[in-house]
């Protein structure tokens, strides 16, 4: 027998089940699965998940701004740039190529992200009210490095598509993906560590800097 | 990982004695329990939350055969090519194999807490190939060539001297004290390594059966480098870490993050499920999971399965003054503090890690904290039974614990020892009272003097006071 089969063997003979493989009982599994059932969550509420969102990124040493139209993001990334002392080159989701960065000022590449890139400009496919957390999917126009390698994240976000909790934003995944791309990463600020003598250190090995610009 | 358990009393002896491990742990003390204590008051109907997180996971084991084989067509159908370990040896074999079959030379990885039960480093080291750990605390101790002394904060033990010294010493930079100015000298030595390696290992917080996915809770952002950046993509994890579904997930990762490190969510929760598709232009060409038993399916239909529930958040030891006192390495394997007093001696065999059950005043902290409601306290006695009957205490304890049997059991014989013991006892005390040494129970004087008995038992106490 394969290690596969002695380790099922042994999990069904431990759990008190007849046989070797999953056999009938396999099919209480598969409709609990189809159930779907979501767990209890924190009883609290809020009444406006951008609000909501908002605050609990800056909770998380985020930076947020907030502008109307996706046609003033732009201006905004420039601005946020310029008050940091930032470059103004950036690499961005090819699917924001056509956003009209150089207008603002802007170097914009787009494309996947490599080491020496120092500012990322990414969508969000939605994002959490509850935790203030980006969700983004991986993808052709949607590499997963540029949220990742450079030292500031840029994140642009639809306030139409900001969910209250996980679960919702996996409902929005399935109904409009079906099966999950290969990289879901939920981003919440900077990356940090508290590895020495548990001090909290913003910027770990991913961005120092995340700042979130809501559009809408 | 190289196992001591079975010399825990020594480990302790030596723990106690070493005074900069101990400013340490006085350091240590209680800032996750602050952190966890803040955070959770953002749930205000955490018990609900946790009856749920633990049905999830017990729902996840009671079928757990049925969801691996879930899991195992769903990632299979993504391009993900799924391995099965039975023992730890197994873990390194098909890690190498994998390895040597890609020409893999450089392996860069995220903690892996599994990795560690195999001795992985080593395995790969003797195979000709370097790995290199890249969480802060585990690359702070592969240099320091020492074994992590916490599930998630390995290099708690450490204090930013010693990473200062450590540092300068193997980068050959200018010693510096500062921690921000660390963290950036561990990050400019690493990502070069991120950037060329052939292939990165991470562990498995979660495996999902419904989407065949492998889960990473983090914060550093090594997770997201090791799993995207390299050609070849390993995620080892336990048979027992499996959920049914996404929204299960959902429920339980609000308890793991508040429970670790007292975060409503860590920076990163990466979902990975398969290599990269058709136009992508980054992540892994190969993607591959190995599922580990080594020691786990034993415990299914015993009083311990409760223990597989488990989620590796370390609240448990964060809470214990056992483990707050001797720190980590004393447990003398993986995994230390309550949950590793349970798992150490059910995957290792009691008999190597006799002492670790005792190694608790069944206060019962772990078990008020644990987001899974695990009776840590009531598993850890169940051990010490079985110690106990298997004979595998020694002698001198077996012996106490019959004599004592026939006594309780004789109410006069023992009305009769007691009168004696409270009169001796009480002139031991002499005028202060207190008995500075009991000779055969060093343990109780040592480190404290005890306060005498009154001179009279319980029993005729109360009968004179009912009299």
């Amino acid at each position: 027998m394969s290690a596969r089969d002695n380790i099922l063997a042994r999990v069904r003979k431990g759990l008190g089940l007849p046989g070797n493989i999953p056999g009938a009982e396999s099919d209480k599994a598969r409709a609990y699965m189809a159930q779907q059932a979501r767990g209890p969550r924190p009883t609290y509420g809020w009444s406006d998940n951008v609000a909501r969102f908002c605050e609990r990124s800056e909770k998380l040493g985020s930076t947020v701004d907030r502008v109307a139209s996706l046609a003033e993001v732009p201006q905004a990334v420039a601005r946020y740039l310029q008050s940091k002392g930032l470059p103004t080159s950036a690499v961005a989701w090819p699917a924001l190529q056509d956003m009209p960065w150089s207008a603002a000022g802007l170097e914009v590449q787009a494309r996947a992200a490599r080491g020496s890139d120092l500012v990322g400009i990414t969508g969000a496919f939605c994002a959490v009210a509850e935790t203030g957390t980006l969700m983004l999917l991986s993808g052709e126009d949607t590499p997963a490095t540029v949220s990742l390698l450079p030292e500031t994240h840029i994140a642009l976000v639809d306030v139409t598509r900001i969910v209250p909790g996980m679960e919702e934003a996996w409902a929005l995944m399935k109904a409009e993906r079906g099966a999950p791309p290969r990289a879901v990463n939920f981003v919440s600020g900077p990356s940090r560590t508290a590895d020495i003598e548990q001090t909290i250190v913003i910027g770990a090995h991913g961005p120092y800097r995340v700042h979130v610009v809501c559009y809408g | 990982m190289l196992l001591t358990s079975s010399s825990f009393k020594r480990n302790v002896r030596r723990k106690l004695e070493d005074p900069s491990l101990q400013r340490n742990m006085k350091r240590f003390g209680g800032r996750f329990v602050e952190a966890r204590a803040a955070v959770m008051t953002e749930v205000d109907n955490l018990e609900e939350i946790r009856v749920a997180a633990a049905a999830i996971r017990d729902r996840s084991l009671a079928n757990l055969d049925s969801y691996l084989v879930e899991f195992e067509a769903q990632a299979q159908a993504r391009g993900t090519q799924v391995h099965w370990a039975e023992t730890a040896q197994d873990v390194n074999r098909i890690l190498i194999e994998i390895a040597r079959a890609n020409g893999v030379r450089k392996i860069v990885k995220s903690k892996s807490m599994v990795s560690e039960e195999s001795g992985l480093n080593d395995a790969v080291a003797a195979a000709g190939m370097e790995a290199i750990e890249t969480d802060l605390g585990e690359y702070i101790l592969q240099l320091a060539e020492e074994p992590p002394s916490h599930i998630i904060a390995p290099a708690i033990h450490k204090s930013v001297e010693e990473v200062a010294e450590l540092f300068s010493e193997k980068h050959h930079t200018p010693r510096q004290t500062d921690i921000p100015a660390l963290c950036r000298e561990a990050r400019e030595q690493l990502r070069p390594h991120f950037l060329s390696a052939d292939m990165g290992i991470s562990g498995g917080n979660f495996l999902i059966a419904e989407t065949g996915s492998v889960v990473i809770v983090t914060n550093e952002g090594n997770g997201r480098m090791v799993t995207t950046l390299p050609r070849i993509h390993v995620a080892i994890t336990g048979i027992e870490k499996v959920l049914p579904t996404l929204n299960d997930f959902s429920t339980v990762v609000r308890l793991l993050t508040r429970s670790a490190t007292g975060q409503s969510i860590t920076n990163y929760v990466s979902m990975l499920t398969g290599p990269r598709r058709e136009g992508d232009p980054d992540g892994p060409e190969q993607s591959h999971i190995i599922l580990v038993d080594s020691g786990r399916s034993r415990l299914l239909g015993t009083e311990l399965q409760q223990a597989l529930r488990c989620i590796r958040c370390g609240a448990c030891m964060n809470h214990c003054p056992v483990y707050q006192n001797i720190g980590g390495h004393a447990y003398g394997w993986v995994y230390p503090g309550p949950i590793g007093a349970v798992l150490t001696p059910s995957y290792v065999g009691l008999e190597n890690a006799l002492d670790l059950p005792q190694a608790s005043t069944l206060c019962g902290a772990c078990q008020v904290v644990c987001p899974v409601k695990i009776p840590l306290p009531e598993l850890m006695r169940v051990l010490r039974e079985k110690s106990f009957s298997q004979g595998l205490r020694p002698w001198h304890e077996r012996w106490s614990i019959m004599l004592w049997r026939t006594a309780a059991s004789h109410p006069r014989l023992y009305a009769g020892l007691t009168r004696l013991a409270a009169r001796l006892l009480r002139r031991l005390g002499g005028k202060d009272r207190l008995l500075h040494r009991l000779p055969g129970l060093d343990g109780w004087t040592e480190g404290r003097d005890m306060p005498a008995p009154s001179g009279q038992t319980f029993r005729e106490l109360y009968r004179k006071r009912k009299a």
